[in-house]
């Protein structure tokens, strides 16, 4: 199987981030929360990306926040998929009621933008990270219910479904023989889009300051932390954008190549 | 007419029914906790008269349906009630704070729409070529850094580097002169629009690249028309509702937008007003502002839809 | 003798092709064609699918659709090689001097314009008529083309007229210029059979009112007959054969043109009825959910063992619906339905296995009835499995067992649908309903998709495993000549009832009712002033009543 070149980039680069994030303790040079050094050291051999507004060391920081920016964000992917995405399914498949029921709560939901309405939340909840997962992940699978309902409704309509149906198949059977290889390279795209959007949405929590709460490091928090330095020409908060968009585009060259790889497999989908 | 007119207004009804619906759910989220609100918001170590008196003026000894109309009945009114912790009248608070916001939106509204379509028209024009791989490389990268880097970005490199524009928004004041006042939302408006300029381009390229494969326009081609001829007597027309469908849908995320780019510049609008309420657990402050940013959002769907109806054929001249 | 009208020599026209997978490349569709075209007359082009009959119809607009692109040779009208003189030219060309008529002119209109601007519009901007010369010009076209209303059917939207009217304003849009000439690209293929032949009529009166000479694309040559002066028959991108159209008609000289003229001559010889029917409708009504009338009303019909009941009739009649409720997808409102002796439930849920079993089904788009992410040998063995409970060696011995009942032969088994030709698809949907052993097998319109050839093909092995396998069918289309060719008894249906029923030869002679005639006297035939005639004969006919 031949790998293009874009994609093994992206492959290569985010199983780099991945490791990273397990062996952070392995890794990082300092702890997560020792003070070494002067307030905003410039990057020199022992602190290569130099220190943060308290004197840590920031690559230490940005690596222990990865790890946890990374846990949060696939934790509330895994959870937003499999909520959206067997709901989804029930739906189309139960239909009638049901499907007008969740459908129409669904609309509901998403009539409210996920940032505010997660904000909202958050105002009254203690901010932790299961809590924060679990928002997270409830109000995005919201958008992969939409998906997997969508696409499950074209499939569904399909003579070969119809087929299965006349021959007296079961749901099950329908579900994972019939729809599911027909859904599945929609979904895994989507999957790589839910994750980069689920690293935004926290890193966008943690900088508002809803998000990993102190003296715990994530890259939207250390952000905030080091944002005042901007304005005396100090880089250390723009780290995390660097860290952000690589991450990012490394998983979308991945879902691309996914998408395209399993599209095109035996001729692809009718 | 008669179907185009009943369409319409069941589009407006069903629109006040999901305002009502979400405001049920606005309500319904800051009271779901198991548990005490008061408890939650005063922390552990308050002491049971604070957390009495709190009870007392969230009223929490009512029925939760008791507080939730108290609440609606008083929204409808324009009396969105005290903040907890300074005391002041939320309306007149964000009285003050809204006009801002869509001095700052409707700034960014207006370099980004324009902008967008015209570029998305470009990426048609050479389909496959540069200007089209351009705008869709400058997508990814900007679908893959959240808003608040954006805009740090440019405040360092701009704003504190090269110093072209104030590098925050802290010294705006409603009252100077326009010109001061788009100087200091210069750097904002810059990110805004590249925010949502992005996202407008691809939608509308998509949206215009639809209807260019229409047949129709194969026939308006084998008519011997001009190319800006089959675009504008033929694609335009059609293109009307997918375009405003895509700006809509953009304006509504702008609101969004705005909340966090309000913080990152320290500008004084409903953004930063909200965000800091919800740090300090202010909570009908932050109903307040959920239910007015759910509100523009619904509002701005519903002016989507509207148009699309307006636009489609088969409901203007029914058969 | 003065320069033919259109010249094309050596037309070379290449495309490029996106395989899933593989990297882009240029193919070849067609391979060096030649014709010329005098003024006034009509060229019939036709083939199969992928012929390059419509590519080489637009070649002489100038026009490639997609990535289709004319890679060499020379198209002369009107004395000028129109591949030499850059786009400028081309424009000045298209709309003007030829003109073009689209499969489906309900997609082909503009939705936001009506209809006398577009029917006008080529002709304005040529500057050949003022606007109201044009709009004049349009309502004449339309009178010619027998639409109603032809002062104000121009003043109304694409969406609404009907199909068929919609269609000849699309031929008033081709005339309205006064081209030299105009490319009919299967202009009658879309419309029921009925609508077909009126339209068919107003097009070729219209083309000898105007004297415009013409290209007619089509795959059906009973059609092209009755319109052109000349037929080129197309395979594969290469000429076949050409002639003029009494000589290929009735004298074709290449084989593949004769398999072209006696296609549908299949003969079927009609069996008695049985005392005992496998399947009986009773007084069915029934509708869709959400609805208000009924598309079935009090249909009764009856299968009997091993022979073929074909349920003939055009679209919207409510044939496809009975067979919505003969699977148990559709429960009726009223009625009853028996097979094999007993009573079936309505609704689906509530059949036995062995109910299911013995009543299978063949789609019409063997492309969808058949998951892409399954084998051949998955798709087969499935019934097997859940019927028979069979596995391993005797399943696989078995799915090769059917292979061979289909004509398919080894090396099939592990390929994915996407590997299979339109035919071969099919044939496996076939093998796919016989694997579970059926007593009756409904077939919807299970050969409209296909190229006459191919279709042929499969109503004979339809025909063998009928005698082989003693299975009944249920056979719903729309075309006569199918229905000739493989049924033993008939029920037409016209919106929604059963107008007509009973043994083949009785259904299909004298005397008829209003429907069946006006049906069966619609259907092309093989033959060259069929149109004329059936014209003549309904004038006539109304001019009597």
């Amino acid at each position: 199987m031949r790998i293009p070149l874009a994609a093994l980039i992206g492959l290569i680069l985010t199983a780099i981030y991945f490791l990273a994030a397990i062996f952070a303790p392995l890794i990082a040079p300092y702890g997560v929360a020792e003070v070494v050094g002067q307030v905003w050291e410039p990057s020199s051999a022992d602190y290569l990306l130099g220190t943060d507004n308290i004197g840590r060391d920031l690559l230490s920081r940005m690596i222990y926040g990865g790890r946890t920016t990374i846990f949060i964000a696939t934790a509330a992917t895994i959870l937003s998929f499999t909520t959206g995405a067997i709901l989804g399914f029930l739906a189309t498949v139960l239909g009638g009621w049901w499907d007008q029921l969740m459908s129409r709560f669904v609309d509901l939901l998403m009539s409210i933008p996920t940032l505010i309405f997660a904000l909202v939340v958050l105002s009254v909840m203690p901010v932790t990270v299961p809590v924060l997962i679990l928002v997270m992940g409830f109000l995005d699978s919201t958008r992969v219910y939409r998906l997997a309902r969508a696409v499950a409704v074209d499939i569904n309509v399909m003579d070969y479904v119809e087929a299965a149906r006349l021959r007296g198949e079961g749901n099950r059977w329908v579900i994972f023989r019939e729809i599911l290889p027909n859904a599945l390279s929609p979904l895994v795209a989507e999957m790589g889009m839910r994750f980069i959007f689920m690293v935004l949405f926290v890193s966008t929590l943690s900088f508002l300051g809803l998000g990993v709460q102190p003296p715990g490091a994530d890259w939207g928090g250390i952000v905030k932390e080091n944002a005042d330095g901007i304005v005396y020409g100090i880089g250390a908060a723009l780290y995390p954008a660097v860290a952000i968009a690589t991450l990012a585009i490394s998983v979308n060259l991945v879902a691309d190549w996914v998408l395209n790889r399993t599209t095109s497999l035996k001729g692809g989908r009718g | 007419m008669p179907t185009l007119v009943k369409l319409l207004a069941q589009r407006i009804a069903l629109g006040l029914l999901l305002l009502f619906l979400v405001s049920i759910l606005i309500f319904a989220g800051t009271n779901i906790l198991p548990g005490d609100v008061a408890q939650s918001i005063l922390g552990q170590s308050a002491t049971p008269e604070a957390l009495a008196n709190l009870r007392k003026e969230l009223g929490l000894n009512d029925p939760v349906v008791t507080r939730y109309f108290s609440w609606l009945g008083g929204a409808l009114h324009g009396d969105l009630g005290t903040a907890l912790t300074s005391r002041l009248d939320i309306a007149t608070e964000i009285g003050r704070r809204l006009g801002n916001t869509l001095f700052l939106a409707f700034w960014a509204a207006v370099i980004a729409v324009p902008l967008a379509i015209f570029l998305g028209l470009l990426a048609v024009r050479y389909r496959d070529r540069w200007p089209d791989k351009v705008i869709s490389a400058f997508t990814l990268a900007s679908i893959s850094v959240p808003e608040f880097l954006i805009g740090y970005l440019l405040m360092f490199f701009i704003g504190v580097k090269l110093r072209w524009f104030p590098s925050t928004a802290i010294s705006y004041r409603p009252d100077a002169d326009l010109f001061t006042r788009l100087e200091s939302i210069a750097l904002p408006v810059a990110v805004l629009t590249f925010v949502v300029l992005a996202h407008m381009m691809r939608m509308t390229r998509a949206a215009i690249l639809n209807v260019m494969q229409s047949a129709y326009i194969e026939t308006a081609e084998l008519k011997g028309l001009r190319m800006f001829t089959i675009i504008w007597r033929h694609a335009f027309p059609n293109s009307i509702a997918p375009i405003v469908n895509v700006v809509m849908l953009n304006l509504a995320y702008l609101v969004v937008g705005v909340v966090v780019i309000e913080v990152v510049f320290v500008y004084p609008g409903m953004g930063q007003y909200l965000v800091d309420h919800v740090s300090k657990r202010d909570v009908p402050v932050v109903q307040a502002c959920g239910l007015i940013f759910a509100a523009v959002y619904i509002g701005m769907n519903l002016i989507a839809d509207v148009v699309s109806i307006l636009a489609n054929p088969r409901l203007r001249h029914p058969k | 003798m003065s320069d033919p009208l259109v010249k094309v020599k050596n037309l070379k026209i290449g495309a490029t092709v996106y395989p899933p997978g593989e990297k882009p490349h240029d193919i070849e569709i067609v391979h060096g064609v030649d014709f010329e075209l005098e003024k006034g007359k009509v060229l019939g082009l036709i083939g199969e699918s992928g012929a390059g009959k419509s590519t080489i119809g637009l070649s002489t607009l100038g026009y490639g659709r997609g990535g289709v692109e004319i890679t060499g040779g020379e198209v002369w009208i009107n004395g000028r090689d129109i591949l030499k003189g850059g786009l400028g030219a081309l424009r000045k060309l298209r709309g003007s001097e030829v003109t073009y008529v689209s499969q489906s002119a309900a997609a082909s209109f503009n939705p936001a314009k009506k209809i006398m601007d577009q029917v006008t519009e080529a002709a304005i901007r040529h500057g050949k008529f003022s606007k109201s010369e044009a709009e004049k010009r349009a309502v004449d076209l339309f009178r010619q083309l027998s639409l109603p209303n032809p002062e104000t059917i121009g003043n109304r939207y694409p969406h609404q007229v009907s199909g068929g009217q919609l269609q000849r304003c699309m031929t008033a849009l081709a005339l309205c210029p006064q081209p030299d000439l105009v490319v009919f690209d299967e202009p009658t293929t879309a419309l029921d059979v009925t609508t077909q032949i009126d339209v068919l009529a107003a097009i070729k009166q219209a083309i000898a009112a105007t004297g415009v000479a013409a290209l007619y694309i089509t795959h059906d040559l009973a059609v092209v007959a009755q319109v052109s002066d000349h037929i080129m028959v197309l395979r594969n991108g290469d000429m076949v054969e050409y002639g003029d159209t009494d000589q290929i008609i009735n004298a074709p000289r290449e084989e593949y043109t004769q398999a072209l003229v006696s296609v549908r001559s299949i003969t079927h010889e009609e069996k008695k009825p049985t005392p005992e029917p496998v399947l009986t409708v009773k007084g069915i009504n029934a509708r869709y959910r959400g609805t208000n009338f009924d598309v079935l009303k009090n249909v009764n019909v009856e299968v009997h063992p091993g022979q073929t009941l074909a349920v003939v009739g055009e679209s919207g009649s409510g044939k496809s619906t009975l067979a919505r409720v003969i699977t148990g997808l559709l429960p009726p409102r009223d009625g009853k339905i028996e097979f094999a002796g007993r009573n079936l439930s309505a609704d689906l849920k509530g059949r036995t296995r062995e109910d299911l079993r013995e009543l299978q089904m063949i789609y019409q788009m063997a492309d969808v009835a058949m998951n892409p992410r399954q084998t051949v040998g998955t798709i087969i063995g499935r019934p097997l499995e859940f019927y028979f409970g069979m596995k391993g060696k005797a399943k696989r011995e078995r799915i090769q067992e059917l292979l061979d009942e289909i004509e398919l032969g080894t090396g099939f088994i592990d390929r994915y649908p996407a590997e299979l030709s339109g035919g071969q698809k099919q044939r496996v949907c076939i093998a796919r309903a016989l694997a579970a052993k059926p007593k009756l097998i409904i077939c919807d319109e299970v050969t409209s998709a296909l190229d006459p050839l191919v279709a042929d093909g499969i109503l004979k092995l339809l025909l063998n495993l009928q005698k082989v396998e003693d299975v009944a069918y249920l056979f719903i289309t729309h075309d006569i000549a199918t229905v000739r060719a493989i049924a033993d008894s008939i029920a037409v249906m016209y919106q929604g009832k059963v107008v007509r029923y009973g043994p083949k030869s009785q259904v299909l002679s004298p005397p008829f009712d209003d429907y069946t005639d006006l049906l069966l006297s619609s259907v092309p035939e093989m033959r060259l002033g069929w149109l004329e005639e059936v014209i003549e004969h309904r004038r006539m006919e109304s001019a009597g009543n």
